[in-house]
């Protein structure tokens, strides 16, 4: 190589041509790297700190135990909101965790190994399909022709739960010791004993994590419930799914349109009450996830 | 526990085998209709969305995609002036994301202390968690008088020669939209480019550092090559994020049906479209053809997805 050529008039413990500006460039590089990602959790906190100065000051307890106050009046709340928020949720996790965790049960203990990939693929598809697709979607099978109904919404956002917990519930159950299944099968218990028995209590710490995260990212769905549960009579405490059900999104995208500051203030409230939920939830998830992911992975 | 149980009454108990008749079936077939339901969703999904946009599809065929007129009152209808939002909103979204997340990836697999390698990667992963919806919010009331009074002045002084920096800076508009999804965009590229740049071999680390290279060297020697395909693919999942996000993009870009070149100006997107006009759009071609701006969106949506998971799969396996 010529470079031996190069380095030879200079000693054993001289630096190379050019080791100078190498280093600045490295240099340079590693600041930039620094400030990207000093950037990004600056933007995080920008974005969290925003909501608590704009909240705070706009929530109190009428605002969490009030409903709207009819057209034109000042005050009211949105607790019909956060009930109609919760009702959805709840039903829509109903289906989507035994769904979501049956099938991962299936791709991981019965599935032959190519119909198990073509599921976990197309969760993935599913996963990427956009919400406001999935709205429109659950709109031309449920609503068109009828009306908006809770179970619309609901059934909705479950559509966009099943994948994320189907696939945490599969990279779990993934990690779960194949010497747990074979101890169980040398006992002569049939699979579905060491899959209830053994396997699930097992992996039930990343099936929570799994929920958990299904729970926060539904929480602030807001597209799929524009279409299929946003026609509500503002006033009234409906908690029946077969009427359109008031939930937190869709209320903060309308105050947010709004061009009246005391609506921007109820956003903000609102905005806050709903953050604070689904921030908590994911670092709950966070935490609990890696305990189990350690614990199992001994 | 199991195993007690079966050891105290064995495989010869009599409603123990029972049970097993009856529940090893019972899972399995359970398991296996939740399995097809899966797939099946995904099936309907699409099946519904043709049928229902069949009505815009035999009035406007396929130039429905290209065609920029959208006129409810004449009931002439084509997304292209939404389909050109959705894919410059989302190419600067990622345009700006893609080198800064792999900024991040590198600061947090190779230079960060080990002890805040973890908090600052769980910070950025959960500026994922914020709803869309909030976030538009805030790009409402923070960044859009931002932009108007002081990035988008600043940009046109220097560059306002450039076509995307003319015009007279607005709140409202694709740069916002842009930056708002730059942010949605950026914890997935920034997570999935982490894990890919974990993969590397420590050897081949190693092997740069003794031939006496510098750090940057290593990583644009060792780390991005072997990374790459990894990276196009989360640039890929990225971009398909951005194309569907509805809401905060709504809240933000001004909602107008025009194709300018300048980045100050109101646009639209397919799925901002969608939010803005299907909840008051009359049964008939008007609703079907918001439909087929959700079949156009779909269809697009998977085929970024396709992509970007053979790339990452790809190259998890090799």
């Amino acid at each position: 190589m010529e470079s031996s050529a190069a380095t030879q008039p200079h000693g054993l413990l001289t630096p190379a041509p050019g080791a100078g500006r190498r280093k600045a460039v490295n240099k340079t590089v590693e600041v930039l790297c620094t400030i990207a990602a000093a950037l990004a959790v600056a933007v995080l906190l920008l974005v969290v700190i925003s909501v608590l100065l704009k909240g705070l000051p706009a929530i109190n307890l009428d605002l969490l135990t009030k409903n709207p106050a009819a057209f034109g009046q000042p005050g009211g709340g949105i607790s019909n909101s956060i009930v109609g928020s919760a009702i959805l949720i709840a039903i829509a996790s109903l289906i989507a965790i035994p769904v979501g965790i049956l099938t991962a049960i299936y791709t991981t203990e019965f599935a032959p190994a190519r119909i198990s990939f073509g599921i976990k693929f197309a969760l993935d598809i599913l996963n990427g399909v956009p919400t406001i697709v999935t709205g429109v979607f659950i709109f031309g099978v449920l609503v068109v022709g009828g009306t908006q109904s809770g179970w619309a919404g609901a059934i909705a956002l479950s559509v966009v739960e099943l994948p994320i917990v189907a696939r945490a519930a599969q990279e779990v159950l993934d990690l779960v010791p194949r010497s747990l299944h074979e101890a169980g099968l040398a006992l002569g218990l049939k699979r579905w004993r060491i899959v209830l028995r053994i396997v699930l209590p097992t992996a039930l710490g990343g099936l929570i994590t799994g929920a958990v995260l299904g729970v926060a990212r539904v929480a602030g769905e807001t597209a799929p419930l524009l279409l299929t549960s946003s026609i509500w009579s503002n006033l009234s405490y409906t908690t029946n799914p077969s009427q359109a059900l008031p939930n937190i999104p869709v209320t903060i995208f309308s105050l947010s349109e709004s061009p009246s500051p005391a609506d921007h203030a109820k956003a903000w409230a609102a905005a806050l009450v709903l953050i604070l939920f689904v921030l908590i939830l994911s670092v709950v998830a966070r935490a609990f996830h890696e305990r189990s992911r350690s614990r199992l992975r001994g | 526990m199991s195993v007690t149980t079966a050891s105290r009454r064995g495989p010869f108990d009599i409603h123990a085998r029972l049970a097993d008749r009856i529940g090893q079936p019972a899972l399995r077939i359970l398991t296996t209709l939740a399995g097809i339901a899966s797939v099946a969703v995904l099936v309907w999904i699409a099946e519904t969305l043709v049928n229902q946009s069949r009505p815009a599809m035999s009035a406007f065929g396929l130039g429905f995609v290209g065609h920029t007129t959208w006129n409810p009152v004449k009931s002439t209808f084509g997304a292209g002036a939404f389909l050109y939002g959705t894919l410059v909103s989302s190419f600067i979204a990622l345009l700006i994301a893609t080198p800064t997340a792999i900024a991040i990836a590198i600061y947090l697999t190779e230079l960060a202390p080990r002890v805040i390698r973890r908090p600052v990667a769980i910070l950025v992963e959960l500026l994922a968690a914020i709803p869309s919806v909030i976030l538009g919010l805030w790009g409402i009331i923070f960044l859009s008088p931002f932009l108007g009074n002081h990035l988008e002045p600043f940009l046109k002084s220097f560059l306002g020669w450039l076509p995307l920096f003319s015009g007279s800076p607005s709140p409202y508009g694709m740069l916002n939209a842009a930056l708002i999804l730059t942010i949605m965009t950026l914890p997935i590229v920034t997570a999935i480019t982490r894990e890919v740049f974990q993969t590397t071999p420590g050897e081949l680390k190693e092997a740069a550092y003794a031939l006496g290279a510098t750090r940057w060297e290593m990583i644009r020697k060792v780390v991005l090559p072997v990374a790459r395909p990894g990276i196009v693919g989360a640039v890929i999942l990225g971009l398909g994020r951005a194309f569907g996000e509805a809401i905060a993009v709504t809240q933000v870009i001004g909602n107008a049906n025009q194709v300018k070149a300048s980045l100050f100006q109101p646009a639209g997107t397919l799925a901002a479209q969608i939010v803005n006009e299907f909840p008051n759009a009359s049964p008939g071609v008007y609703q079907s053809s918001l439909i087929y701006l959700a079949l156009v969106l779909l269809v697009m949506s998977l085929i970024v997805n396709i992509a970007a998971r053979v790339l990452v799969r790809r190259r998890k396996v090799g």
